[in-house]
């Protein structure tokens, strides 16, 4: 094995080209999740800067002079800064990261810079995380740590093969997990932000808002994002039945729905009712306040927030996944002690606007005797108008409502519930938009109903005198397919639909539940692992109500442990010693006991000559044991008989 | 400035790095010796784990936690590797070849991994010349090292103290031991190539001749040095006698060639004497004469050979030594 001199300190050390490209490998695996989101320029803008490090490597060229660099860095500032109009955003920022990557590759000459380049990376890794921590962008970021680990060790060990590298990076995460796996679980979790966020931190979080107006939620309807999952005790309630309340709308200015202020009430379990249902939600971040549950909610999550329409709010916007238990009453008996101010919220209406549509009501009203006879004539022209139900309906004038009614006749839920509203407060019943989610699809793998924004769905409420608050769906009215077999069944045969609903891809569905399962687990195990989940793993084993002191020690007990493991471990595997040495040893210790001590210069045939001498009693053993010592140590072959008969001799050695 | 203070003592120094010097026969680094602290690069990755600590809290990303435990775990295994790639190692000291001042003296250590898994990237560093090397001892098996330690002054040169260190398998940390070995080269002074003194070597001081002894004449038998030549052994004798006896023969003939200190000038110090006399020995081994060594107190008898010129550069190096 030859040596190398290396004048210089290791840190100085020019880069190899195999250093580069593992750089470069690293970085261009954790850059390019971000490549989706960054504007087209500035992908091959990091994209050429990184090509063209890699070409000057491998010329061996030198690399571009600093005024170069500088005046690259200036540019693609102002790029990033005119395009974001800031560079202080979360997006901006990592973009600016990116960038900065690969003008630091460009400045890289050494094994120092190198470094920074490798911690770089972590950083870069962990942005990614901002926009998903699926399982998919875990199994990349932990190919993209491999890489980046192997490149360290690469740095360290230039004379090996590339595969060993691997194989020690490996090996040397194995030994990191179990610290990791311990850190992970018992460090202190805090609740909440530090410190701001910035304010684009959760723009492009897909949900429910708190307005409604035509198209928003058909936008929505194009999504397979989850907005939640629900995991039932015992069998979950058929899908007509699964109506997920969310926000409730009150005030229509023609177009928009919307709401404001809602006034936080007491909150009162309904009274008997029809069948209960216990059941926990994973609900995915939205960035407001509402908590879905299922109609009618018959508990509260902790620390939730009750409205007097109705509504579950969180303390504060959503927005990590958050997960409830909730208990919830098909067919609540009827309440009807509404206020009398938030009836006349409820028969409000624009003036002046779709008076066709105002007209029809005042005659319903005007044929009807009682508010049910109304919301049935109502009911009636919606399933007699052959109305169609698309995601892609044609745009609406200022009259909404009576162009949607009389003319187009084609739209989504939003459009069936707005002017189904309209109509019962114009025929002077009470009654208000409801939205949130219906539905939502069962996984036959661990039986979980998943809600995606596809589901979202609007209905309406209306207020019958000695039945309270009723829900009435107009779109089932109007289109019953909608509700008994969800979108797909609505949909008119050539429509659109998003790719996974389409009913000749059942395999994909198949497949599809079962990673649905899985990103459930994962969900719920490892993004959804939060102090109160931290607390339940240290009541397992005995401790009640930890606080951050019980789990550092606990932690700390637990990592030092771990470290005399490792360190044990790295002991065995250097310390097992040679037999033929260790009898030997326990030889000349026997012997040294009896006075005669080893000189340093004295061979070991010299020494067990003049001890058979000193003990003649021991002289055939002490002979054939220095011969076969002799023989084991410095002969070729060394016969396990042999050592065995050495380690005999030794053992039985007897000098008393 | 304590620590310093504390260095300088030997006894605490001795205590702090685990052994006294010198070290006889095969050197082990126990644990004890190994010592372990983070790099430059070490810190820095201490540093961008705070960071991503606290961003991981911020905005509550799980897997940020993750990221940044495991690269926690990954740091924590990279120190107990970097120990271990270097503990337990043995080091032991080949035979380092004589060479003259100015050179560089050639050490020759061995490092024994005495393990299955392979000790890349071991750099053994002499302490006082800064002179280092990387080596890669694989499992099983041995590698060697060879230091160049600039070798300024005649005399014994002692190793002295050699480091070795690691930073393998992360470069986060680094790990260390001092060793002592009990080695040293010998120096022969600088050789100063001037013109051999002629060859009868009594041109000055009479009582030269007397005791100049010869190969031409034969005058008597004595009895066998190691450093004697074959060809002066008295083969007829010893298969007499069984005895080794050489045969001394006394003459003033040309081939005999003294070294004399006493036929340098005066105003040559100590060691410019001492180079001028090695050159000389080298010019006569080249010249294949027999050529005998005076100084005060030293006399080495005329002879030629490895043997004789290794003895009279010896004798050189060492003089006046204490």
């Amino acid at each position: 094995m030859s040596a190398i001199a290396h004048p210089l300190a290791p840190e100085l050390r020019a880069l190899s080209g195999r250093d580069l490209t593992g750089l470069i490998i690293s970085l261009i695996l954790v850059v390019a999740p971000h490549a989706q989101r960054a504007p087209w320029w500035l992908a091959l803008l990091v994209v050429s800067l990184y090509s063209w490090r890699a070409y000057l490597g491998y010329m061996r060229a030198p690399l571009p002079p600093r005024w170069l660099l500088l005046a690259l860095a200036a540019a693609g500032m102002v790029s990033i800064w005119s395009y974001y109009h800031t560079v202080f955003g979360r997006t901006p920022g990592i973009m600016l990261l990116g960038f900065f990557s690969g003008l630091k590759l460009l400045e890289m000459r050494n094994h120092r810079d190198a470094g920074v380049v490798a911690f770089l990376c972590f950083f870069l890794i962990i942005t990614n995380f901002f926009y998903s921590q699926s399982i998919p962008t875990a199994l990349l970021m932990c190919v993209a740590l491999a890489a980046i680990s192997t490149t360290l060790v690469g740095f360290a060990a230039p004379q090996r093969s590339s595969r060993a590298n691997l194989r020690t990076a490996g090996l040397l995460l194995a030994h990191a997990t179990p610290a990791a796996l311990a850190l992970f679980l018992l460090f202190p979790r805090v609740d909440g932000p530090l410190w701001g966020v910035p304010e684009d931190a959760y723009a492009g979080i897909t949900g429910l808002s708190d307005t409604m107006s035509p198209g928003n939620l058909a936008h929505l309807a194009q999504s397979d994002a989850v907005a939640f999952r629900v995991e039932f005790q015992g069998k979950p309630p058929p899908s007509a039945q699964r109506y997920w309340r969310g926000p409730v709308l009150w005030d229509f200015d023609g177009r928009t729905w919307r709401t404001e202020h809602p006034v936080l009430a007491k909150f009162k379990p309904p009274e008997g009712g029809g069948q209960t249902y216990r059941y926990t939600v994973v609900l995915e971040p939205h960035n407001y306040r509402w908590m879905y549950a299922l109609e009618t909610a018959a508990s509260l999550p902790p620390r939730a927030r009750y409205t007097t329409d109705g509504e579950i709010l969180a303390r504060r916007p959503v927005r990590q996944r958050i997960r409830y238990e909730l208990e919830s009453v098909i067919d609540p008996a009827p309440d009807a002690t509404e206020d009398p101010a938030a009836l006349r919220r409820a028969l409000q209406l624009p003036p002046a606007y779709d008076m066709r549509s105002v007209r029809l009501a005042h005659e319903w009203r005007d044929a009807s005797s009682s508010d049910t006879e109304i919301l049935r004539r109502a009911l009636e022209f919606l399933r007699k108008g052959n109305f169609v139900y698309t995601l892609d309906p044609p745009r609406l004038g200022l009259d909404s409502i009576d162009e949607f009614l009389f003319e187009t006749k084609a739209g989504f839920c939003e459009y069936f519930a707005s002017a189904f509203v309209f109509l019962m407060r114009a025929a002077g019943v009470p009654a208000r938009v409801v939205t949130g989610y219906q539905g939502g699809d069962i996984n036959p793998v661990d039986h979980v109903v998943t809600v995606r924004q596809w589901d979202a769905h609007a209905w309406a409420e209306v207020y019958l005198q000695g039945r309270g608050w009723t829900r009435v769906d107009p779109t089932a009215a109007a289109v019953p397919g909608r509700i008994s077999s969800g979108l797909e069944g609505a949909m008119p045969v050539g429509q659109k639909l998003p790719l996974l609903m389409r009913s000749q891809f059942h395999w994909l569905r198949a497949l599809r539940y079962r990673w649905e399962a899985l990103a459930y687990k994962w969900n719920t195990l490892v993004l959804g692992y939060n102090p109160q989940r931290q607390r339940e793993l240290m009541s397992l084993v005995g401790v009640r109500d930890a606080d951050w002191r019980q789990l550092t020690a606990t932690l700390f007990t637990l990592l030092g442990a771990l470290t005399a493991v490792l360190l044990a471990w790295s002991l065995r595997r250097v310390a097992r010693p040679d037999p033929v040495q260790k009898a030997w040893q326990t030889f000349c210790r026997k012997l040294r006991a009896r006075g005669i001590e080893r000189s340093p210069y004295e061979g070991p045939r010299d020494y067990s000559e003049r001890a058979a001498r000193d003990l003649p009693q021991a002289r055939g053993t002490i002979h054939r044991i220095g011969e076969l010592y002799v023989a084991l140590r410095y002969g070729a072959a060394a016969p396990p008989a042999r050592i065995d008969e050495l380690r005999r001799l030794v053992r039985d050695l007897h000098l008393t | 400035m304590i620590l310093r203070a504390l260095l300088a003592n030997p006894r605490f120094a001795n205590w702090l790095y685990g052994f006294t010097p010198p070290e006889r026969g095969v050197v082990i680094l126990r644990h004890r010796r190994v010592y372990i602290v983070p790099t430059r690069m070490g810190w820095m990755y201490g540093a961008t784990l705070v960071v991503l600590l606290l961003g991981s809290i911020n905005y509550a990303l799980s897997l940020g936690f993750a990221l940044t435990f495991l690269l926690a775990g990954l740091g924590l295994a990279g120190m107990v590797h970097t120990a271990r790639n270097l503990a337990r190692t043995a080091v032991s000291t080949g035979r380092a070849e004589p060479v003259y001042a100015g050179e560089s003296a050639q050490f020759h250590l061995l490092l024994d991994g005495r393990v299955a898994f392979d000790r890349p990237s071991i750099l053994v560093r002499h302490v006082a010349s800064g002179a280092q090397l990387v080596v890669d001892v694989p499992g099983h098996s041995l590698a060697e090292v060879v230091l160049a330690v600039p070798a300024t002054k005649r005399g014994r040169l002692p190793l002295g103290r050699v480091m070795l260190e690691t930073r393998y398998p992360l470069g986060l940390f680094r790990a260390w031991s001092y060793v002592e070995p009990d080695a040293s080269c010998l120096v022969y002074p600088h050789p100063e190539r001037t013109p051999l003194p002629p060859a009868s070597a009594d041109a000055r001081g009479g009582t030269a001749r007397a005791r100049s002894i010869g190969s031409d004449d034969f005058s008597a038998l004595r009895g066998y040095q190691p450093s004697d030549s074959p060809r002066h052994v008295a083969w007829k004798a010893v298969a007499r006698t069984e005895k080794m006896l050489t045969k001394q023969f006394s003459g003033e003939s040309a081939g005999e060639l003294w070294l004399d200190w006493r036929l340098l000038p005066d105003e040559l110090d100590l060691e410019q004497r001492l180079s001028r006399l090695t050159g000389w020995v080298i010019a006569a081994e080249e010249s294949g004469a027999p050529y005998g060594l005076r100084m005060p107190g030293i006399d080495i008898a005329p002879s030629r050979g490895e043997a004789h010129r290794a003895a009279c550069l010896q004798a050189l190096a060492l003089f006046r030594m204490v």
